[in-house]
């Protein structure tokens, strides 16, 4: 049991009726703050590629141009950062993972993103298939600015926002759930926000 | 601003760079749980330094209403990646905007209570000379720390030292040459950090030797 915070009352609620959107510790913000762990990365379109890769092998790789010919999803999700804002209805443009994997045979339970500037994050293939996961370039009717992932990120909603890696740049089939950059520093192995799985044994 | 001296029971020490979560929880049941970094070096009491932001929850909360005695819900220390060890070596390159100095303060003392002799260099971005935090502290640092500041929204009269907005020329200037292969931190709100990282960069620094932390406009803090 907490103990109370002598004099503490509380400012944030969330919006009327939408209180079942926000997960236990967050609170809602209107604003998209930035978090990441080095410098943006500028890759040029023309050197762009995202590739599906399993033990050291390129099993399928897409353009820029042939990624933006697959078929596209418009979403709108709530996200929710370990940093304990949430945002609701973001409205995103995206091609489905499930888009993607569908193109490559394979068995694999698990998936390792990679990314431009050498950002990974770890993730249950079921969590990114299913309808549950997107690579999204475009957000709010424009395109993703780099700050916040663009040319394209991952974007899996219901996990905590550091799975939706930045710039990410393709998927590694994995046998096994390998840690990736956060998980390797304290942060949850899975990083459900409903049951607030922020850190390491939580 | 206010810096807060923490006694956490079994707190298993930190790294100079980490942070750590404050929970608050009101008499209805409700809690507010945020991160701060902390100010002090590894070995020192545990300290945070919180500025107050009128829009906020927690702030307000920690730098007006808590009194010495009460007791804070702690949790941490947290992160491992914007840290620094004098193993880690350098040229060390600090840059800080505004409250982002706390972290690289936590590193300069650690710095400094090893005994470590890595070259540092503190550039501190700051809106006007009362705000910048830590000054006397910061201004006694010598041998092999070189602190300056750039005063962005207005200077004293006869200021000698930078202006404006850190940007590529200004580091070009005071920060190490790419060349020795410096081992940089950033820590501001978003803006700062997305220009400088950015301009260290176009400087021919290593990206994956720039590290950055972010602290957003959220309205939330």
């Amino acid at each position: 049991m907490s103990p109370v915070s002598r004099g503490f009352r509380h400012l944030h609620r969330a919006p009327a009726g939408q209180e079942d959107r926000v997960p236990p510790g967050q609170y809602v913000t209107d604003g998209f703050p930035v978090l990441s762990a080095g410098p943006t990365p500028h890759t040029p379109l023309g050197r762009w590629t995202f590739s599906i890769t399993q033990g050291g092998q390129t099993r399928k790789s897409w353009t820029w141009q042939e990624f933006r010919a697959l078929p596209t999803e418009t979403v709108t999700v709530d996200i929710h950062c370990v940093t304990r804002w949430s945002k609701l209805d973001t409205v995103w443009q995206g091609v489905s993972v499930d888009t993607l994997l569908d193109q490559v045979e394979h068995d694999a339970p698990y998936v390792m993103a990679f990314c431009d500037g050498g950002y990974t994050t770890n993730l249950p293939i079921e969590d990114v298939t299913g309808g549950q996961a997107w690579v999204a370039f475009g957000y709010d009717d424009g395109p993703l600015e780099s700050e916040h992932g663009g040319p394209a990120r991952l974007l899996v909603p219901h996990l905590y926002f550091w799975k939706s890696a930045k710039w990410v740049r393709g998927l590694d089939l994995r046998d096994t759930d390998e840690p990736g950059f956060w998980e390797t520093y304290g942060y949850h192995i899975y990083g459900d926000p409903w049951k607030e799985q922020r850190y390491a044994g939580d | 601003m206010v810096t807060i001296e923490l006694d956490p029971p079994d707190w298993p020490g930190h790294q100079a760079g980490q942070h750590l979560d404050v929970r608050l929880t009101a008499e209805d049941g409700y809690t507010a749980e945020r991160e701060y970094s902390i100010a002090s070096a590894p070995g020192e009491p545990v300290a945070i330094t919180v500025e107050r932001l009128e829009d906020g929850e927690v702030s307000p909360y920690l730098t007006g209403e808590l009194r010495a005695g009460d007791q804070l819900e702690l949790r941490g220390p947290v992160g491992g990646y914007f840290v620094w060890e004098p193993g880690d070596g350098g040229p060390l390159l600090l840059l800080a905007g505004g409250s982002g100095v706390v972290p690289l303060r936590s590193i300069l003392r650690h710095r400094q209570r090893t005994g470590s002799d890595v070259p540092s260099c503190l550039l501190y971005s700051s809106r006007t000379l009362p705000d910048v935090i830590y000054r006397d502290e910061l201004d006694t640092y010598h041998d092999g720390v070189q602190v300056s500041y750039t005063l962005t929204r207005g200077q004293p009269a006869g200021w000698t030292g930078h202006t404006g907005r850190i940007n590529q020329a200004l580091l070009a200037e005071v920060a190490w040459p790419a060349g020795a292969n410096p081992l940089a931190y950033i820590c501001g709100p978003t803006s700062f950090v997305e220009a400088a990282a950015a301009a260290l960069v176009g400087l021919g620094y290593l990206p994956e030797r720039v590290k950055t932390e972010r602290f957003g406009s959220t309205g939330g803090h």
